[in-house]
């Protein structure tokens, strides 16, 4: 069913055909988690559902095996809701429409198979054939420095697929080069222990750095500014709200699950550089005046939220990453869209320009206001809910260290509070000062469509959080308890205990 | 004399028969010089090399290895695998000749071309069936004098006849080293037959001095750095369509033979650690030196040379690892870096021929007048940087796979940071065609029937080759390692 799902995405790039692709792709997604919610509910308690596996290549081992559990059904989930209203954000693409959606399609491709995958070598490869239409959606359709900007972005990102691909060497050797089935892997004979603790000791930074770049791990994050600039909105979207998810969930899934004694020994270098991303890309957020870099580095400071939580290994605060994962997913993209309704009415970017805009299109203005009030995490919208649930879990780690970090990563939020309410203040009221702005219309219904869904999606996450939440518990509960299931807990290493 | 050895060289046999067929029929149908048609056409050399690249590949899979004519000549199942590779690669070559070969100079030579390139051809197969270092020196100078004449071609060019002087000396050279390499190599063993001369050979400096110059012979033919310098010069001296088969048939042939000799011949501990780390230096450095110079490039023929450079570093990475895993990979690699490389040199022979164009700041646009060539070039330049879905990046996967099992971690990581540097130089390209935009771009064309066959070919390789998962298995399945 599931190969089904993105044999489906084989369309041509034709209006018609994307709508009714991304809106099979929707329905095929919500008929996925209605049957996998019945599925639990009804009492599968396997650790991937639907599970089909295909030789691939065989001498080595490498299969083609897919399956879903709670985290990858939330994601696909995403995934479908963002290429849906992706599609609709682009409606109005002019030149080379087709190729356009073609490597779009692409993209969205390369998010889903990676999703579905449970086998380390599909999955590596749906990652990297997510990454290089990348390169020509943003060369050939993007504004501002694009080459630059489209260069640099896969350049930075394919040098973390290096790192990556050494990673999973090191774990398929690591483990016997008997199989790169993630699950098989983890439940390997001899459990936890199945790869040598001196080795997982190389090969877990390896792969954390690996997913980390796309995760936008400080210092690894600077192709993320640049390259949401310049991208076209839809891509834009997906990319930060799908894409960068990538990278938290292939650290989650590969990086911790596969290398439990490492993570313990070494996850608090990465926990620091994940704060350093939260505050620092929050910093960065308020002193920009694009409001696509505004926006960038915010993801950087939410995105490293994500990791932030994985990296605190409870229950908790891993279901927090996946919420967090959700809903920043959905809010960013609502943000690009938006941003990029408003930037083909002004052609401006720049907030020192703009100002008034209530006045002359209220209804992106108002979405613009629940975007950003749901970003700052107001309760009702899915990122009050997404970090209420992180915070918690992080503070239930008792020792200093990790209470330290959990204040300094709180912060964060306040700081959200400064730029998303500056950033409203200045664009949206006052009076309109550029006589050319007042001429302007308010969103076509194409537009409309595409916000308010993604809207109503914040909305409904943050409404009715339990159900998700509930499957994402079943998805994540196995592999925390996996990771603790080790001898080596308290890292050796850490000058902070 | 049991002359049923002679059944065994079926594969050799059966491309002389091809080369005598066609040398007869270019006798009789010599093109009309008055009209200026040719009456000898492509159709023909293209028709005889399928049969014989099918006749000779279906057996092979019941076949048993053998040896003929007292252990000169050796036959085992992954030879005929090879030998069909170099074979579909032969024929896409002859296929984008056509239009090349079209040219009013070129017409009566066509028969030559296509004679020269099958001789090369069969230089190639002794080589890679041989048993016996006689043989195979005599299968490499088969081999390249009748590519020296391939590459100075184009005699009125000069160019062209450049590239041949220097191909020429440094083949040449290049034979002198190894053959002094095979002569010490004699004098440590006391035996010229690969089989005898592991048990016979012990580590001594006399027979590492062997190693070291049989190491350094072949280096020049696959043009690993630091015996690469010939190969920028001839490759843009030389005929598009001659590149392209000097950049993938004659150095995967070589490549195939140093790992099977290397594997035969210098599996001794001792031998094995000199190899073994005089090889991993060569890699690094044919890698990282081949990708910096790639970047400064402007002329496309330049740059796939570089570009030829460090997918031959990439190539013997798969060495390292002297296992069955290291040979499948070898020659998978070895299959698309092929189909990918040949892709692209047909869409710049298509190119060069309809507009006289090559250098690299003359695709800029090329999108929007050729949507289907610059399409098809990005596709072979995507596999070539190792990009998924295409071959390129399973066959790149692979190799470094047999690389890191062989224990050479940090090898394997020197290589993926390479990669990394290729994508931009590969990217540079597809940025000329998609995003920049020209005053006179390259004027819209269609291209001959020959040329669309070709790129067919090579399109449906790199697309299927690495998705499908037989092809590798099919090869895995005749490896063997030491």
């Amino acid at each position: 069913m599931l190969l089904g799902l993105w044999l489906a995405r084989d369309v041509k790039g034709v209006r018609a055909v994307m709508v009714a692709g991304s809106t099979a792709l929707l329905v095929l997604a919500g008929y996925l988690t209605v049957t996998f919610l019945g599925d639990r509910a009804a009492g599968a308690t396997d650790e991937m559902l639907y599970t089909a596996s295909l030789n691939w290549f065989e001498p080595l081992h490498i299969k083609y095996s897919v399956g879903v559990d709670g985290i990858s059904v939330a994601m696909l989930l995403l995934s479908a809701i963002i290429v849906f209203t992706g599609t609709f954000a682009s409606w109005q693409l002019k030149p080379l429409t087709k190729e356009y959606f073609l490597w779009f399609t692409l993209l969205s491709l390369g998010v889903f198979g990676f999703f579905i995958s449970v086998d380390m070598f599909a999955m590596f490869m749906f990652y990297e054939i997510a990454l290089i239409p990348m390169y020509l959606l943003i060369g050939v359709w993007g504004s501002g420095k694009k080459e630059y900007a489209a260069m640099k972005l896969t350049l930075m990102l394919m040098g973390g697929s290096a790192f990556l691909m050494c990673g999973i060497f090191g774990i398929f050797y690591g483990a016997g080069g008997q199989t790169m089935n993630i699950v098989e892997i983890a439940n390997h004979t001899g459990g936890a222990h199945a790869i040598d603790f001196a080795q997982q000791c190389i090969w877990f930074p390896l792969t954390f750095i690996g997913f980390g770049v796309l995760g936008a791990l400080f210092p690894f994050h600077t192709w993320s500014p640049d390259g949401h600039a310049s991208a076209p909105t839809a891509v834009s979207m997906l990319h930060a709200g799908v894409l960068m998810k990538l990278g938290g969930y292939g650290c989650f899934r590969i990086a911790m699950y596969l290398m439990p004694e490492a993570t313990h020994e070494l996850g608090w270098i990465f926990l620091i550089l994940t704060g350093i991303s939260v505050v620092y890309g929050a910093f960065s957020a308020c002193v920009q005046t694009d409001l696509k870099y505004i926006n960038a580095y915010s993801s950087v400071s939410h995105c490293g939220l994500v990791l932030f939580a994985i990296l605190m290994l409870n229950q908790t605060s891993c279901t927090g990453a996946v919420l967090q994962m959700l809903s920043h997913g959905l809010m960013t993209a609502l943000f690009f869209a938006l941003i990029g309704m408003i930037y083909g009415r002004t052609h401006t970017r720049d907030i020192r320009e703009l100002n008034g805009l209530m006045r002359i299109m209220p209804f992106l203005s108002v979405g613009y206001i629940l975007a950003g009030l749901a970003n700052l995490g107001l309760p009702g919208f899915s990122g009050f809910i997404a970090e209420m649930t992180i915070f918690v879990g992080s503070f239930q780690n008792a020792d200093t260290f990790h209470r330290v970090l959990t204040i300094a990563a709180c912060c964060s939020i306040v700081i959200t509070a400064v730029y998303i309410l500056r950033v409203v203040g200045k664009i949206l009221y006052g009076t309109c000062t550029n006589e050319h702005h007042l001429q302007l219309t308010d969103a076509t219904w194409d537009e409309r469509f595409s916000v308010i869904c993604l809207i109503l999606a914040v909305a409904a996450l943050g409404m009715a959080p339990l159900w998700v939440s509930d499957m994402i518990n079943t998805g994540v509960a196995p592999i925390v308890d996996h990771i603790h299931a080790t001898s080596h807990t308290v890292s050796t290493c850490n000058p902070f205990n | 004399m049991d002359y049923s050895q002679f059944l065994y060289m079926h594969a050799e046999l059966s491309l002389l028969a091809v080369i005598l067929i066609l040398f007869v029929a270019d006798l009789v149908m010599c093109p009309d010089k008055k009209s200026g048609k040719g009456v000898y056409n492509t159709c023909l050399p293209v028709v005889l090399l399928t049969l014989h690249t099918v006749l000779n590949f279906l057996p092979c899979a019941e076949s048993q290895s053998c040896e003929a004519f007292g252990g000169m000549y050796v036959y085992t199942p992954m030879m005929t695998v090879m030998k069909t590779v170099l074979n579909v690669g032969t024929l896409i070559v002859c296929l984008m000749a056509h239009k090349w070969l079209s040219r009013e100079e070129n017409l009566v030579k066509q028969g030559e071309f296509y004679l020269l390139v099958l001789f090369t051809l069969l230089g190639m197969y002794f080589m890679i069936s041989s048993g016996h270092f006689l043989m195979f020196f005599i299968g490499l100078e088969l081999a390249s004098v009748p590519m020296t004449a391939l590459v100075a071609f184009d005699k009125k060019r000069r160019e062209s006849a450049e590239a041949g002087a220097k191909f020429i000396l440094l083949a040449l050279f290049s034979s002198a080293l190894l053959l002094y390499g095979i002569s010490l190599i004699y004098g440590a063993s006391g035996t010229l037959y690969f089989d005898e001369i592991g048990a016979q050979l012990d580590g001594s400096l006399l027979s590492i001095f062997g190693l070291v110059l049989f190491i350094t012979g072949l280096g020049f033919k696959i043009s690993l750095v630091p015996f690469h310098l010939w190969t920028a010069d001839t490759y843009e001296g030389a005929p598009t369509v001659v590149t392209g088969f000097l950049s993938v048939i004659s150095k995967g042939a070589a490549a195939f033979v140093l790992l099977t000799i290397l594997m035969k011949c210098f599996a001794q501990s001792e031998l094995f650690y000199s190899w073994n780390t005089g090889m991993y230096w060569i890699i690094v450095a044919s890698i990282t030196v081949a990708n910096l110079f790639a970047i400064r490039q402007n002329n496309l023929k330049r740059f796939m040379a570089f570009s030829a450079i460090s997918q031959a570093g990439y190539l013997v990475l798969a060495i390292m690892d002297g296992t069955a895993q290291g040979m499948t990979a070898l020659v998978f690699y070895l299959l698309v870096y092929m189909v990918s490389n040949l892709g692209a040199f047909a869409v710049m022979t298509s190119i060069e021929e309809n507009s006289g164009k090559i250098l690299i700041s003359d695709y800029d646009g090329l999108y929007q007048t050729n949507p289907k060539l610059a399409f098809l070039m990005t596709l072979c330049l995507f596999s070539l940087a190792g990009i998924p879905p295409f071959a390129g990046f399973f066959s790149k996967f692979f190799v470094f796979m047999a690389a890191f099992k062989a224990g050479y971690p940090l090898l394997v990581f020197i290589a993926l940071v390479n990669t990394v540097i290729s994508l931009y130089y590969y990217l540079l390209i597809v940025k000329a065609m998609y995003i920049k935009q020209s005053d006179s771009p390259i004027a819209p064309f269609r291209s001959d029937a020959y040329t669309r066959l070709a790129l067919v070919l090579s399109i449906l390789g790199v697309i299927v080759f690495g998705i499908g998962g037989v092809f590798y298995n099919y090869i895995e399945g005749f490896s063997y390692g030491l």
